[in-house]
């Protein structure tokens, strides 16, 4: 780290010594410093190449032991963390809501106070209640880490798309960031308005009306009901999930309709810059709110980002529970 | 037991009265107001040829000096959760916490288990009241059978039982026509109606109020329409039915401004808030506490200064609890799935003094609201000092400071988003039928 991939990146982290995650709780990016988001950023870095090596697999966390707890159902961030956890050599448990004794009506401080007792080294939650994170942390002495809860944040994700964007164009600040689609419902698009903003870009928002949040310009964004007025000017069109059963909502009429006017396909491209990067947090909805061309196609990032995904969460939990002794790092 | 307090500021908002006098209690009874009652009983005319008791002390004899005494204060909406979820609240429990709050009279909400909305239930309530209450306590029943809002409840039944008014308070009644049908025939008992404006559609999954709080937490919103449409429908339905009715909890600034123009009209309606909705805004939700989950949700910091200058221009004629024990089983929870909420019976009155210290309302306003106003708009003939007036007072140390801990309320519940506040202003001593039924260490 002598060598500070920060600055070369074009921003300075001046307070960057006072950083320190080490037995913290990762619940939103709005809680974070700009200096806490650097540092995790930059030590992605350093294990981003650790998933190139033949041997997948360092010693970091050995003993340790992560529990992914989910209350809602992931492929991607699930696999994401347990695949960081064991390239640094953690004991990993997956407890999903079906397999836990949610189902026999435990509560969550229940379920929360007898994982403790297993003495777990940290705790990853993903859950359907905005604040559920929260009440874990209270009760449990061990780092946890908001994997996704209700609407509110999905701060890995915000950070693995900011570790992609700045990878891809050297730089955070000055970019403008278009995030489309239901901002209402996102948690993704919430950790992404902080994430962004916090670290000087700009962040546009489009989508439906229904779909805008209340007074979501007091946080920082600009927002626009067409999709057209944010692709010329965006260096990163961010689309985001449509969840299909919305349409019986009221949000919007049809997915036809929703496809037609907020959907991303080449045709709506061709208004875009030409290094525009295109990203998708997934799953995605081929076809609703991005055509198959525009995924696959060569601005997209979107499997770059499920790659970054397992840096960032490893850096995360080598910062939460490994990162106390510098020594650590020579085991790298 | 007759009781003599002495040198007290007496408030008296129903007569305007704020003055220093001594106030004698004998056989439940106010039976002399004035300065200067002597400690012992002198006899007719000249000294010496008094009565057989001449020379005898009155009773206690309490100091106020210093405090102020004032009606006994009535809340009029409280959940005290018996017959039913006695693991909350009972009767007995929730007349400790009113006695401790300063509350000589408490009158209950519907929502029990049966739900209050039949003879049997009412006299239930009024039978553990009598054997187990320290405060007087007046049943609310129900507009509606189960809280349903589908068919009436027996409304004239429920009046000879002894409710004093009706609500389905916790639940609107969504059908129009039927609560035109409520008001109408309550009417016609005499029955005040408390309606809980909340058009149900429009709050949907709601779970705190709709801004920009709402947005940062991912929590679903319910926006100020969802009351103020229920407001101003339950306002149109009193207009044509010439019906009294009473507006719960009034949460927003467009539910005052709607009460506002109503009453410039001239329709009989009046209107409570809550201590919360003029004390927090829906910033005290960051951090997802349950405890700052309630219905209707606090809200925007404007609705709060709207609250309180509803209160100052009399607007909103009351202020009353909306007490509503919940336990961990219900409050140590996804904020999602919490119940709605807070205890309030031990905190209102300090609360309610907090707009008297920031100078928004007159101590004799505030008073009004908790003591006159209720007892008006209930009929009931509480909430004045005047001689021949049941002895329900309360003493007031307006200068007492006191940090909440929920760990010592006498409710069976804690669920207080107060918890570690220091206010000031607090009762040190409640009387109920000329009974000392709470009083401060200090004054025993």
């Amino acid at each position: 780290m002598a060598d500070d991939p920060g600055r070369a990146a074009g921003w300075q982290l001046s307070d960057k010594p006072t950083a320190r995650l080490a037995g913290k709780d990762i619940l939103g990016i709005q809680e974070m410093s700009v200096a806490e988001i650097g540092l995790i950023l930059e030590t992605a870095e350093s294990f981003k190449e650790v998933s190139t090596r033949e041997i997948k697999k360092v010693p970091t966390l050995r003993g340790k032991t992560v529990i992914n707890l989910f209350f809602e159902a992931s492929t991607r961030t699930r696999t994401s963390f347990e695949i960081a956890a064991k390239r640094l050599s953690a004991d990993t448990i997956n407890i999903s809501a079906s397999s836990s004794s949610v189902v026999k009506g435990e509560t969550l401080i229940d379920t929360a106070k007898n994982l403790e007792a297993m003495k777990p080294d940290c705790i990853i939650i993903r859950h359907s209640a905005s604040g559920a994170p929260h009440l874990l942390a209270r009760l449990v002495h061990v780092p946890v880490i908001n994997a996704g809860d209700g609407a509110h944040e999905h701060p890995t994700q915000a950070l693995l798309d900011l570790f992609t964007v700045r990878e891809k164009k050297g730089r955070l600040a000055g970019l403008k960031v278009a995030i489309v689609g239901d901002i209402l419902h996102s948690r993704v698009a919430r950790s992404n308005i902080y994430g962004f903003t916090k670290m000087g870009a700009e962040v546009l928002l489009a989508g439906p009306r229904t779909m805008m949040p209340a007074e979501v310009e007091r946080m920082g964004v600009r927002w626009h009901t067409r999709l057209s007025e944010v692709i010329p000017q965006a260096d990163v069109i961010m689309m985001l999930r449509i969840q299909l059963e919305r349409q019986g909502g009221g949000f919007f009429p049809t997915l036809r309709e929703y496809s037609r006017f907020f959907g991303l396909n080449l045709e709506v491209l061709k208004a875009a810059k030409p290094e525009v990067l295109i990203m998708h947090p997934g799953p995605m909805n081929r076809g609703v709110e991005i055509s198959p061309e525009v995924a696959d196609g060569p601005f997209s990032v979107i499997l770059d980002q499920v790659t970054n995904g397992v840096a960032v969460r490893m850096a995360l939990l080598y910062l939460l529970v490994g990162g106390e002794r510098e020594a650590d790092r020579s085991s790298l | 037991m007759n009781l003599l307090i002495k040198n007290a500021r007496v408030v008296d908002p129903a007569s305007g009265t704020d003055a220093r006098l001594d106030v004698l209690i004998e056989g439940g009874k106010i039976t002399e107001m004035g300065p200067g009652i002597p400690e012992v009983k002198v006899g007719r005319g000249s000294p010496g040829s008094g009565s057989a008791d001449a020379g005898q002390p009155r009773g206690e004899v309490i100091d106020a000096r210093g405090k102020v005494l004032v009606p006994g204060l009535i809340d009029m909406h409280c959940h005290l959760r018996e017959p039913g979820f006695e693991y909350k609240e009972t009767i007995e429990s929730g007349s400790w916490a009113g006695a401790a709050g300063g509350y000589t009279s408490l009158a209950c909400m519907a929502n029990t288990l049966p739900v209050n909305d039949n003879r049997a239930v009412t006299e239930y309530i009024l039978r553990q009241a009598r054997e187990k209450a320290l405060t007087h306590i007046y049943p609310i029943g129900a507009v509606t059978k189960e809280l349903k809002g589908e068919s009436l409840a027996e409304i004239g039944e429920l009046k000879d039982a002894g409710v004093v008014a009706l609500s389905d308070d916790g639940k609107p009644v969504m059908n129009a026509s039927l609560f035109r049908r409520a008001l109408e025939y309550a009417r016609g008992f005499g029955l005040t109606i408390i309606s809980h404006c909340e058009d149900l559609s429009l709050a949907g999954q709601g779970v705190m109020n709709e801004g920009f709080v709402s947005t940062c937490l991912g929590l679903r919103g319910i926006p100020n329409a969802a009351e103020e449409l229920m407001v101003l429908r339950d306002i149109a339905l009193a207009e044509l039915t010439g019906a009294s009715l009473h507006v719960a909890h009034i949460s927003t600034a467009g539910s005052v401004r709607a009460i506002r123009e109503a009453k410039a009209r001239g329709i009989n309606v009046t209107a409570e808030t809550a201590p919360h909705y003029f004390t927090l805004s829906d910033e005290a939700v960051r951090g997802f506490d349950p405890n700052t989950k309630m219905n209707p949700p606090l809200r925007a910091a404007k609705d709060v200064a709207a609250i309180v200058a509803g209160l100052k221009e009399g607007i909103l004629d009351a202020i009353a609890t909306d007490h509503a024990p919940q336990t961990a089983i219900e409050k140590d929870v996804e904020f999602d799935t919490a119940a709605n909420g807070i205890v309030g019976l031990e905190t209102a009155l300090p609360l309610t003094l907090r707009l008297v210290q920031g100078g928004h309302l007159t101590l004799m306003q505030a008073l009004e609201k908790l003591t006159d106003q209720p007892a008006r708009i209930l009929g009931i003939d509480k909430g004045r000092l005047k001689v021949g007036a049941d002895a329900d007072l309360t003493l007031i140390d307006l200068d007492r400071e006191q940090v909440i801990d929920v760990r010592g309320f006498k409710s069976k519940s804690r669920n207080s988003p107060f918890q570690g506040w220091r206010l000031k202003g607090f009762g040190v001593m409640t009387i109920v039928a000329g009974r000392i039924v709470y009083r401060v260490p200090e004054l025993s």
